[in-house]
């Protein structure tokens, strides 16, 4: 009988509770894994000025386009750039540098590099993960010939069949994996 | 003068001298004058009527113990014994479809008594006299029973399984695991799922969340089309479906049974036992439990990777239950760990044409029991108490309380420290109250009044480091409903029912600033802002909704063997957290829903008729039914966004106008008392009215054939062979939509709609049962599921882009009844 009213006085207590809790607000969710920004800095090999290209979505899977800097970049013909990609969780404060996720697990992920347009563009990957396939997050791009209108795609995948044909060589085709990066920049080569 | 007659005189005399001296009482005269009187002259007077209704019982029979006699009661329920002496007797009160009663009267003189039985237990539906009856909860709706031989079957896999016995019953799936039941082309919210006359709370509102259910729980599931059975609840658009524990026995035994089952395709093993102690003052208890577990399924050609699941459960259940009065305590528990299609978790379109064009599955593994991420994991816990008392000539009143705790755990393919973490994790608790009058001492003219209170919290845990696809929220429901059933005439009953429901939904929900902006809420919802914290609004949404539905039909015997149903039933809807409140990217479908603030409730509107013919060789049955939903919410494409992983498209909730109309034949036909054959049959029709445009995952028409042979004399053997034809899906609203592909500069179709092409299926199954000993007995099922391990996919299967469905299966099972 005591028990009989102790659980009964418990769910009572339960119920106030449920409806007391009313008036808390819920916290907002600081999303920890979403990647914002894409930064690919190339560096012309033998010096000069390093060309920054940048794709940035602040609103996630929200309604606003990704922001992308420059509209078109301006890359010098027959020369190679050492690129370096970056990848960044800006909606935290400082920004959250996920490139270095991506380079912990490196045999999980692996930047891909593809070329449209008449310039004759190509990347070759100057990294690897400790079974000697390539990640990307280094690469040699060669601009290649003067042309307009060139569209180079950079995607991050998550979990890449590395062993599968081509991928090692930067062949997406058979990648498989999941998409966490795809984002394109117009360039221009003169 | 005899011996007796002078020492009567002298005690007379001694008697009459203590009178005079102690002026003892008249009373105690007499009783010392009986007391040793051997002349027992008086006479009982019997009347046995209805508990229920008090109508005269005929011909029951009255066992006199004392005296070892036996009398019957007459055509006015009354009997009569004579030559009682004083002093008790006991009465053993019998009647056929009765509960016998036993009851001792002390006879002081010539008395009379009315003793109450109940003629109309079964009709009642309250304890069992026999445990195999089968009880329907509605009159004229269209209600199938699947009877405890039929869902041994399916022992080893869900609800949904189980219930594509009944024909325009269907299932949408997300793999093989994950099934979710569909009745006339309807699911999730538009069902309504009772569990032990508990309407079950479980986030039922996304495909991917499967009923929590363990069908071993059931001894026998009803399925009613439609929204006839309003004490359930008034906005099953789609319909009702019931499942009953085993109905308690009046008697003193155990009983039990255990079911184990081992299955090649998996790998797996499922064991099922439950335990049931019946007294016969009523008292009872009752425990059952369920462990199984599989590995990755196959499909003909390759291994699905990550299909495995683990599942356990119990239930326990006590309480006394007499004709009169009862209590009921219930509680039930369910953990289930399922692992979906490792390739069907994709990042953005381009991943989804490369996997709708590729034959195979990206990822092949080898067959493993580890469940890796994505998976689910679900807990679900029922607790139930039950009052009811019966009062004489009027009827019963009972009352129920209930509570729910529903856990959901979504784990995604994530990297780093999150790795190990919940993408999504929901807590759904719901408590109900209910009160329900039955007034049934007129069995002719049954009323049925009931009340509903319900509060429902939900809570979306923020740890996730995911932004919550489904918000927090506080939900209130207040219901009322009358039912009443008349019996016209032996050909004719009539039932109704009127039902009004009241919503209010108390929400607190994120939305980003660019998403409500876009969506134009920033006009119309302006003061639900609490608060902005950085490019997110916090949001205080309130909706209040007034559902009114409602119920007429009627049931005509053509004859003995058929009859013919008529029914209309009023619907209402509210929209449900996920249509109202979704925003954002949808992993496995590789698409953005957006739910909508703006939305309002859908109305159905249902005309069905069926006709049951039921011969010694020839059963029939045909359902036709005609459903309008106004307002109906469905998931529509609306654009394509943009965002760092690439182009989604977006699907919105909208409303529409929805025609649902189609038939469903079953049939069974004797050939010889060794030899049957058994057909069920469904087609159904869905448009939408104002778009003019079939409505998505509608099944297609199908069409299962089966040939039984049955031996009684040979240990109850039975072999049967099925055909399993499902067409190809021909009407279906066109979806697709054009991608660019950066990387190789072409546009290319995304073809999301087209259905897969017809399959048909050939499944075996033979049983047999030995008799181990007087109680006891084993029966023994082999199941070939997919005979010729065909290659298929089905339109309603959410993974259908990604691999075939499953091949061959080899199940063994055994079932121990003690």
């Amino acid at each position: 009988m005591k028990n009989l009213k102790l659980s009964l006085l418990l769910l009572l207590a339960s119920i106030f509770t449920f409806s007391c809790s009313d008036d808390d607000n819920p916290e907002a969710v600081n999303e920890e894994e979403v990647i914002t920004t894409l930064r690919l800095t190339l560096t012309p090999q033998g010096g000069g000025t390093a060309i920054v290209l940048q794709s940035q979505d602040l609103d996630g899977d929200g309604p606003n386009p990704p922001v992308i800097t420059p509209m078109s970049a301006q890359l010098s013909a027959n020369t190679t750039y050492d690129a370096i990609v970056q990848v960044f969780n800006e909606l935290e404060t400082p920004a959250d540098n996920i490139t270095l996720e991506v380079a912990e697990e490196d045999d999980e992920h692996q930047f891909f590099y593809e070329f449209t347009g008449a310039a004759n563009s190509s990347a070759s990957y100057t990294d690897a993960d400790a079974d000697g396939n390539p990640v990307g997050i280094t690469t040699t791009i060669s601009s290649g010939v003067v042309s307009t209108g060139n569209a180079l795609t950079v995607t991050l995948i998550h979990e890449p069949q590395k062993d599968a044909a081509g991928v090692s060589s930067g062949d997406i085709t058979n990648a498989g994996g999941e998409t966490d990066v795809e984002v394109t920049f117009s360039y221009d080569v003169n | 003068m005899d011996v007796i007659t002078l020492e009567y005189l002298k005690l007379k005399y001694i008697l009459q001298t203590l009178l005079m001296k102690y002026f003892l009482t008249i009373l105690a005269f007499a009783f010392i004058h009986l007391s040793f009187s051997q002349n027992c002259k008086y006479i009982f007077l019997g009347e046995v009527i209805d508990f229920h209704d008090k109508t005269p019982i005929i011909g029951a029979t009255i066992y006199i113990k004392n005296l070892d006699k036996y009398v019957t009661s007459d055509v006015d329920g009354k009997f009569r014994i004579e030559k009682l002496c004083n002093g008790e007797i006991t009465l053993v009160i019998s009647h056929l479809a009765c509960v016998t009663k036993t009851q001792t009267f002390v006879i002081k003189g010539d008395m009379a008594k009315t003793i109450a039985l109940e003629h109309h237990i079964e009709e009642l539906n309250e304890v069992s006299i026999s445990a195999k009856a089968v009880k329907k909860n509605t009159v004229t709706a269209q209600e199938s029973v699947i009877k405890s031989e039929v869902l041994k079957k399916y022992s080893s896999l869900s609800l949904g399984d189980a219930l594509k016995e009944v024909p325009g019953i269907s299932s949408i799936n997300t793999g093989n695991t994950i099934v979710k039941p569909m009745v006339n082309g309807m699911h999730s919210s538009r069902l309504l799922i009772i569990n032990n006359n508990v309407r079950l709370q479980d986030q039922d509102w996304g495909i991917e969340h499967a009923p929590s259910i363990d069908i071993n729980s059931a001894n026998q599931i009803s399925v009613i089309k439609g929204s006839g059975a309003l004490r359930y609840g008034g906005d099953a658009i789609g319909g009702v479906v019931v499942l009953n524990p085993a109905r308690m026995i009046l008697k003193d035994t155990l009983y039990g049974k255990t079911i184990a089952s081992g299955q090649t395709n998996g790998r797996g093993f499922s064991l099922s036992s439950s335990l049931n102690k019946t007294f016969e003052s009523g008292w009872f208890a009752n425990v059952q439990g369920m462990v199984k577990q599989n590995g990755d399924f196959e499909a003909p050609d390759y291994i699905l990777t990550n299909t495995g699941m683990q599942s356990q459960g119990f239930s326990i259940n006590g309480g006394k239950k007499t004709f009169e009065s009862g209590f009921e305590v219930f509680y039930s528990f369910l953990n289930n760990k399922i692992g979906i299609l490792r390739s069907a978790h994709i990042g953005n379109i381009g991943d989804l044409v490369d996997a709708i064009n590729s034959q195979e599955p990206f990822v092949v593994e080898d067959f493993s029991y580890d469940i890796n991420s994505p998976k689910q994991e679900i807990t679900h816990h029922l607790l139930k108490g039950l009052y009811y008392k019966r009062f004489k000539n009027f009827g019963k009143l009972s009352l129920q309380y209930d509570y729910q705790n529903n856990q959901r755990f979504e784990f995604d393919v994530r990297v780093g420290d999150d790795r190990d973490k919940p993408a999504l994790d929901l807590n759904l608790q719901t408590h109900s109250v209910m009160a329900d009058l039955i007034l049934d001492s007129n069995l002719n003219r049954k009323m049925t009044f009931g009340l509903m209170g319900r509060y429902q919290n939900n809570f979306a845990n923020p740890d996730t480091g995911v932004r919550r696809l489904i918000p927090d929220y506080d939900k209130y429901d207040f219901g009322i409903y009358g039912t009443s059933e008349w019996v016209i005439n032996g050909k004719l009953t009539v039932d109704a029912g009127l039902r009004y429901d009241f919503n209010r939904i108390n929400a607190k929900k994120f939305y980003q600033i660019s998403r409500w902006e876009e969506r134009g809420y920033d006009t119309d919802f302006s003061n639900t802002i609490i608060e902005t914290q950085g490019s997110q609004y916090l949001t205080n949404p309130i909706f209040d909704f007034h559902n009114f539905s409602s119920s007429a039909g009627l049931k005509y015997s053509l004859d003995d063997d058929s009859y013919l149903l008529a029914n209309y039933s009023l619907a209402s809807r509210p929209p449900n957290p996920s249509e109202l409140f979704s925003d954002g990217l949808h992993h496995s479908a590789a698409r953005i829903e957006l739910g909508d603030l703006r939305l309002n409730q859908e109305v159905s509107n249902r005309i069905s008729a069926s006709y049951n013919l039921d011969t010694p060789n020839l059963l029939l049955n045909v359902d036709v039914f005609y459903n309008r939903v106004n307002d109906f919410i469905y998931l529509k494409p609306s654009g394509i966004e943009q965002t760092i992983r690439g182009a989604f498209p977006v699907w919105e909730f909208i409303q529409t106008n929805a025609s649902f109309y189609g038939i469903d034949v079953s049939a069974n036909y004797e050939f010889t008392n060794n030899l049957q054959w058994s057909n069920t049959t469904s087609y159904i029709k869905a448009n939408d009215v104002i778009e003019d445009k079939p409505i998505i995952d509608i099944p297609a028409f199908n069409t299962n054939n089966a040939i039984t042979f049955s031996k009684p004399e040979w240990k109850s053997f039975s072999a049967s062979l099925k055909s399993e034809w499902v067409f190809e899906q021909n009407e279906f609203p066109d979806f697709n939509f054009e991608t660019f592909i950066a990387s190789t500069d072409e546009t290319i179709l995304v073809d999301v709609s087209t259905p897969p092409p017809a399959y048909h299926l050939l499944h075996f199954y033979a049983e047999a049962t030995i008799p181990i000993s007087k109680q006891t007995t084993l029966n023994i099922g082999l199941n070939v599921n997919n005979l010729l391990d065909t290659n298929y996919r089905t339109y309603l299967n959410r993974l259908r882009y990604f691999a075939d469905d499953l091949g061959r299966n080899i199940l063994l099972q055994l079932q121990l009844n003690y």
